[in-house]
């Protein structure tokens, strides 16, 4: 496999390390042009594009070994089978969980939130309980909490954050209070960029006994991430946010509590034994993963998580960190721009707001520079409404993004303000 | 470059920036507000009839450059046309944003043309029509929010 660090490197986690010439040439998707200009993809937080090897590994299996996994004992379901489940030891590691059997294959971070919400949270909610959540939360780790609390009377609590864009952790430490059965919130904003110091919040909710649920969508692809040392009680990642296909993720939870829960669905897999009268369920972690899972996704996931851990997660996070400082000094000097989300702590997010132009118009006139920008709400309208815009513009940054990148970024800024006659 | 000078031409960025006839109505008889979930453009459409004809209009709402502009050019355009009249300008220009139309230059549609840029950004066709939309659904007397989807 090709990626932009050697094998033996063993130096120490600096972008002067990361050969990112390298890293582009295994994104097929990255050469093509777009309205006579090259590509340039900032929408790493919506979608990453794919390495080579992930295409590689969906082929091999469908040319090679397409079969369904955990029943056959041909040779095919065998090899699909152990592909499928190499791949839950790859997230283990990935995750640094204890046991593979804390590995949930989800269809990404949505469904994960929604299990988390309905096994674990709802038969534990009475009326009057709270369930307590931030206020730069992704609809998806809003919404089944709404749902949940109107089904059982349960209080939706939100932690508030500052002009930077950051929790405010004294407010997050008063609402966590008698009644708070769960706390579910972003390890990384997407719409904001905000990284949360999550280590912190998980102990002030642990000494009050109240479980926490991370949404690691945004982190999983950025940082590295140690689910022990976290000591959070579940962790959601999205394959597809971090260059897997799309219908692909993974829910970590601590397995003593995965064990107390019941099945999110019924069907094929999750079961020991069904008679008309009693099913028994099967074991973790396959008690979640009831019918035919997304196998070609999974293994496809397990080459995703080879590829970054190959690129070295620390040298990533060290790139990605100093491409951020480099955009934001370069979006900086376009006259007007309003950075919205300025916190300490960030991942390589750049959401911004031109006063006077709408980000529809920002991301129209850039695409046709042959730059991918988000523009709208980023399923974040609380966010939205915080910092009083309908919405922003955001590039999000992943592996194979440049400084030439981003410059190209801001001079389109700069025509944008030149049409609106600024 | 070009091509997004057709886009943005003069006339939609003046409108965009300073829309014409941009308030609420005291004395409507109809309004109806309209919504594109895509993008969260939001407009309200105000409208007094006399008889059948369109007495006085306006609008209120948030969004990009073109659907302020469509919005405001609508407005512009329609005061004092007939409801018969409106209907079939909706109709040619929706067959000018939409690139249906051989003959963009139809000469009724006048202003409304500077938007006839749209029919090479499907995307942005939605943004075109917004307020054309909600002003039938006003008509229609539709109380509800319409929405492009």
């Amino acid at each position: 496999m090709s990626t932009g660090i050697a094998r033996n490197a063993t130096t120490p986690a600096t972008a002067a390390a990361y050969d990112v010439e390298r890293v582009r040439r295994d994104f097929p998707a990255l050469r093509q042009q777009v309205h006579g200009h090259p590509l340039i993809y900032l929408d790493n937080a919506a979608t990453t594009q794919k390495p080579q090897a992930v295409m590689d590994a969906l082929q091999r299996f469908y040319l090679e070994e397409c079969s369904n996994i955990h029943r056959g004992v041909h040779y095919l379901s065998q090899q699909a089978t152990e592909d499928y489940e190499a791949t839950r030891s790859k997230a283990r590691r990935f995750l640094n969980a204890r046991q593979n059997r804390e590995i949930l294959f989800v269809r990404g971070t949505t469904e994960a939130l929604n299990l988390v919400a309905h096994s674990f949270a709802r038969p534990r909610l009475r009326s009057g309980d709270e369930v307590l959540i931030t206020h730069m939360e992704h609809h998806s780790n809003i919404v089944p909490w709404q749902i949940l609390c109107q089904e059982t009377g349960a209080r939706l609590r939100v932690a508030p954050i500052n002009d930077a864009g950051e929790l405010i952790v004294e407010e997050f430490e008063k609402l966590l209070g008698p009644r708070t059965r769960v706390v579910s919130l972003a390890y990384v904003s997407n719409a904001l960029g905000t990284i949360n110091p999550v280590r912190e919040l998980v102990r002030m909710a642990h000494a009050r006994n109240v479980p926490v649920v991370l949404d690691g969508a945004q982190a999983a692809p950025h940082l590295k991430v140690d689910v022990q040392e976290l000591d959070c009680d579940f962790f959601t990642l999205s394959g597809h946010k971090m260059y897997a296909p799309t219908g692909i993720g993974v829910l970590y939870g601590k397995a003593e509590l995965l064990e107390e829960m019941p099945p999110y669905q019924g069907g094929g897999d999750m079961i020991r034994s069904v008679t008309f009268e009693k099913t028994l369920y099967n074991e973790l972690p396959f008690k979640f993963e009831a019918g035919t899972p997304n196998i070609a996704g999974t293994i496809g996931l397990g080459a995703a998580m080879d590829y970054l851990e190959e690129l070295g997660r620390e040298n990533i996070a060290a790139y990605e960190q100093e491409l951020l400082d480099y955009g934001t000094r370069a979006l900086s000097r376009v006259p007007g721009l309003r950075m919205i989300g300025t916190a300490r702590e960030k991942a390589a997010v750049l959401s911004f707001d031109l006063p006077g132009v709408h980000p529809h118009d920002v991301g129209t006139i850039l695409d046709r520079e042959g730059i991918a920008v988000r523009t709208g709400h980023h399923c974040a309208q609380p966010v939205m409404d915080r910092f009083g815009v309908p919405a922003t513009s955001r590039a999000s940054l992943g592996v194979y993004n440049t400084r030439e990148e981003l410059d190209a970024l801001a001079a389109g800024l700069r025509k944008v303000t030149e049409i609106f006659g600024r | 470059m070009n091509d997004l000078r057709e886009l943005y031409q003069e006339m939609i960025i003046d409108h965009g920036r300073r829309p014409r006839n941009f308030r609420a109505l005291a004395d409507a008889d109809h309004d109806a507000q309209g919504f594109n979930p895509l993008c969260g453009d939001k407009v309200t459409v105000y409208l007094k009839l006399d008889d059948d004809t369109v007495r006085d209009i306006s609008f209120q709402g948030s969004g990009c450059a073109i659907s302020t502009a469509s919005a405001s050019l609508m407005t512009e355009t329609l005061k004092g046309k007939t409801l018969a009249q409106a209907q079939a300008l909706f109709e040619k220009f929706h067959r000018l944003v939409t690139g249906e139309n051989e003959d963009a230059a139809a000469p009724e549609l006048g202003k409304l043309t500077a938007l006839g840029g749209v029919r090479d950004y499907p995307i942005r066709v939605k943004c075109a029509t917004l307020a054309w939309h909600t002003l039938k659904a006003a008509l229609k007397g539709y109380r509800e929010v319409v929405s492009t989807e």
